[in-house]
């Protein structure tokens, strides 16, 4: 087991023509040993901070750490990340055996040693019997598990990510997110990943950090953001989310009424910080709602008709017009389902105040 | 017990051999679509390059003049052993046929087809032509060497009867440097007249230095090309092609232009002072390795471009974060993956150049002239069609070698042409 490094972003910017920050002062302590992901859309940043931190970008300020060092004046080859890029970038005229000597020998590893480094990372990730394959000889699968050897073998206490699953298809994906989790708690190194899938990053990260704009959103545990998103963005980003805005009229507690633009008033959860006549936005997923329920405890019940039934399988989902908003998406579990629901047929929807929060901003 | 189901869906089943049938029938409306395609080409090609290289190659085997000139002197020379003084017999042949060959007018063409292979047979021919003896004469032999008494050597006969046979090696013999003694053994040219193995090596290094001069500026700026954004890039490519927008001979002349010992560089050189006297750029081989390198750089370039338009950036950062320094990323990541590139330029230029003619010709000193220029000299000034044939399959079979050792050594399979 490696001891995981550390690494401390201090107001970190960067601006690539001068005008628009592309990271925008980024303060992020990254523990020892955990899984970190950087989420969010394209352009939001996450990448080029990933870059940063392997040395490919310099900061246009600030300063980053690597268990207490600065990294300003470190080459990328001399700070000895791990680092797995988005198309893998194995070297086509190298065996698989010789991609992974190649950072051995880089470091002056002896040969004997080298080999039986390689042979454990090689088994880590199940290649063994393909050590002499060229990569083109491999499925994208195998290439990306090579990728990943190859970034262990040196046994580096930081690992870099860049999207490496993203060009896999969904089954294996699903797959390697499982084996990286598992990679990652066999070697203890400490292991940053970029996404911009959310479910990679709930699946597999110990924190997430959620990017917009060049700055951290929410930096959370996967249950935390999901279940208690800090602002609108992270709401609308990480998982499904039916959103209303309208005027706070009343904070008592962690509770709080809302009044709805298009007429409509509702409980909800308020955040730290919200207070009365300010504006807001109201999140409330679509697997808390229920409909027509007999039960007459809900804090929300609004009538409505239903617009659409889209069937998934597993669920089913109903699209109802709730206030202003048309696009409010009810999902109902396939053994909870009552009922044909058939397009304009009329129903009542409820939700709870405590599965439906209050968040700070409400931008447009 | 279940009984048997017809299945009438299935009109084959699986292997059998109907499907097969089926199968080759379908592929070969294919086949013969795509040769009727490539038909045109295929024509071109053997009218307008295969026939004349093959007929230019048999060229330099032909021994027509004698044969055709004087037929009763080459059959009684085909029966003569060669060994000793000629029988009279044949020399009276031999008076008669002159004779005859001198009022038909053909006698100077064979004259200098025996002129290569002894030179001053040509005007021997013709004086003992004007000047023959009685054809009555008891020993002929004997008048002919009073008139000139080279008749009494025995090579000039050996001469003759080597040029009565339908083919002769002599012109592929010349070629490297070898030619017939009078007993009919192969031995070398005195060094005097030895000079085609001279100008094939010569060739060969000049080629050579081009070669590894391409390859050292090319790189550089394929790799430019292949790095910096699109936009500037197709710019740079179009400067680089530029040249070949212009004739070569033009160009060439430009060189002309610009390194004579008045020209713009001298000028240039010593207005700032480069050095202080017009220096000789031009009419040397530095002349010709600066014009061919000018004008071979673009085959070096595309194929480097174009490997290296194919290498991921992030090759270059995978290595760095593997610990590796600049240099040695770039000498075990980015240089491996250009040798097929690199090959390909290395073969294109050296080929290319190994056949160059007006170039050199032009911008060249005498002692740098290559085997195309001696190629044009038989076929065009000379009329030497059989040497001009044995000196272009030397030239052939010098790029074949060339091409053969690079394959081994490289892999031509391996090789990126574009």
């Amino acid at each position: 087991m490696t001891l995981g490094a550390s690494v401390q972003f201090r107001g970190v910017s960067k601006t690539y023509d001068g005008q628009a920050l592309v990271v925008d002062g980024l303060d992020l302590a990254i523990h020892s040993g955990e899984f970190l992901t950087l989420l969010g859309p394209s352009g939001s940043g996450k990448t080029t901070t990933l870059m940063m931190l392997a040395g490919f970008e310099v900061p246009t300020s600030g300063e980053i750490n690597l268990d207490g060092r600065s990294l300003t004046n470190v080459p990328p080859y001399k700070r000895s990340i791990g680092m797995v890029f988005q198309n893998y970038a194995l070297f086509p005229h190298m065996t698989v055996e010789e991609n992974l000597a190649f950072p051995l020998q880089a470091r002056g590893v002896s040969a004997s040693e080298a080999s039986a480094r390689i042979r454990r990372a090689l088994e880590m990730v199940q290649l063994a019997e393909f050590a002499t394959r060229r990569p083109a000889q491999l499925s994208g699968g195998q290439q990306q598990r090579v990728a990943v050897a190859r970034s262990l073998v040196y046994q580096p206490s930081l690992v870099l990510m860049d999207e490496p699953l993203g060009a896999l298809d969904k089954q294996l994906r699903e797959q390697m997110q499982l084996e990286l989790k598992h990679i990652h708690q066999s070697v203890g190194a400490t292991f940053v990943y970029v996404t911009h899938d959310q479910d990679e990053a709930l699946t597999m990260s110990d924190r997430v950090a959620v990017f917009n704009d060049g700055k951290i959103q929410q930096l959370d545990t996967p249950e935390h953001l999901y279940e208690k998103p800090e602002n609108a963005f992270v709401a609308q980003f990480i998982g499904e989310n039916n959103r209303f805005t309208g005027q706070v009229e009343e904070v008592s507690g962690n509770l709080c009424r809302v009044s709805v633009d298009g007429g409509v008033t509702m409980l909800a959860t308020s955040v730290p910080g919200l207070l009365a006549g300010s504006r807001s936005a109201v999140s409330v997923r679509p697997e808390v709602v229920a409909v027509d329920p007999i039960d007459v405890g809900y804090d929300n019940r609004l009538t409505t008709q239903v617009l659409e039934t889209i069937y998934h399988g597993d669920h089913l989902r109903i699209r109802v017009r709730i206030a202003e908003n048309d696009q409010f998406i009810v999902k109902i579990p396939r053994q909870l389902c009552s009922g044909p629901y058939e397009v304009g047929q009329p129903c009542e929807v409820a939700w709870m105040a405590h599965d439906c929060r209050a968040l700070l901003d409400a931008p447009e | 017990m279940f009984a048997k189901v017809a299945n009438p869906t299935a009109a084959f089943a699986p292997g059998s051999a109907e499907l097969q049938v089926q199968l080759r029938r379908a592929e070969r409306s294919k086949k013969i679509w795509a040769l009727v395609l490539i038909a045109p080409l295929f024509l071109f090609l053997a009218v307008t390059f295969v026939v004349p290289i093959a007929r230019t190659l048999f060229l330099s085997v032909e021994n027509p003049e004698l044969r055709d000139m004087m037929p009763d002197l080459a059959a009684a020379l085909q029966a003569w052993d060669s060994d000793g003084t000629p029988p009279d017999s044949l020399v009276r042949t031999f008076a008669a046929d002159v004779l005859t060959a001198h009022e038909n007018r053909t006698l100077a063409r064979v004259g200098k087809r025996l002129n290569f292979s002894i030179s001053g047979f040509r005007s021997l021919l013709l004086k003992t032509a004007r000047r023959m003896p009685p054809q009555d004469s008891p020993d002929l032999l004997a008048e002919l060497t009073a008139l000139d008494k080279r008749w009494g050597e025995r090579r000039y006969w050996a001469a003759l009867k080597q040029a009565s046979t339908p083919y002769t090696v002599e012109y592929l013999l010349a070629a490297v440097d070898h030619q017939f003694n009078p007993d009919g053994e192969i031995v070398e040219k005195p060094p005097e007249r030895s000079i085609y193995l001279t100008v094939l090596a010569r060739t060969a290094w000049i080629s050579f230095v081009v070669v590894t001069i391409c390859l050292f500026l090319g790189y550089p700026i394929a790799y430019l090309l292949a790095t910096i954004p699109t936009k500037y890039s197709n710019l740079l490519l179009l400067l680089l092609l530029l040249p070949f927008w212009t004739s070569l001979l033009v160009r060439t002349t430009a060189w002309l232009v610009l390194l004579q010992n008045q020209g713009v560089v001298n000028d240039l050189a010593i207005w700032i002072g480069l050095w202080d006297e017009p220096v000789q750029l031009i009419r040397n081989r530095l002349g010709v390795y600066i014009a061919l390198v000018h004008i071979m750089l673009p085959f070096m370039v595309l194929p480097l471009f174009s490997v290296m338009k194919g290498i991921s950036p992030t090759h270059m950062k995978a290595a760095a974060s593997l610990g590796a320094t600049p240099i040695t990323a770039f000498l075990k990541v980015y240089l491996p993956q250009t040798l097929p590139g690199a090959g390909a330029g290395i073969l294109l230029v050296f080929i290319l150049t190994l056949g160059f003619y007006i170039t050199p010709a032009l911008v060249g000193g005498p002692s740098d002239q290559m085997l195309s220029q001696f190629i044009a000299f038989n076929a065009s000034t000379a009329v030497n069609w059989g040497m001009a044939g044995a000196l272009s399959l030397l030239l052939m079979v010098g790029v074949a070698i060339f091409f053969s050792i690079y394959s081994r050594l490289v892999g031509v399979r391996d090789l990126r042409l574009g």
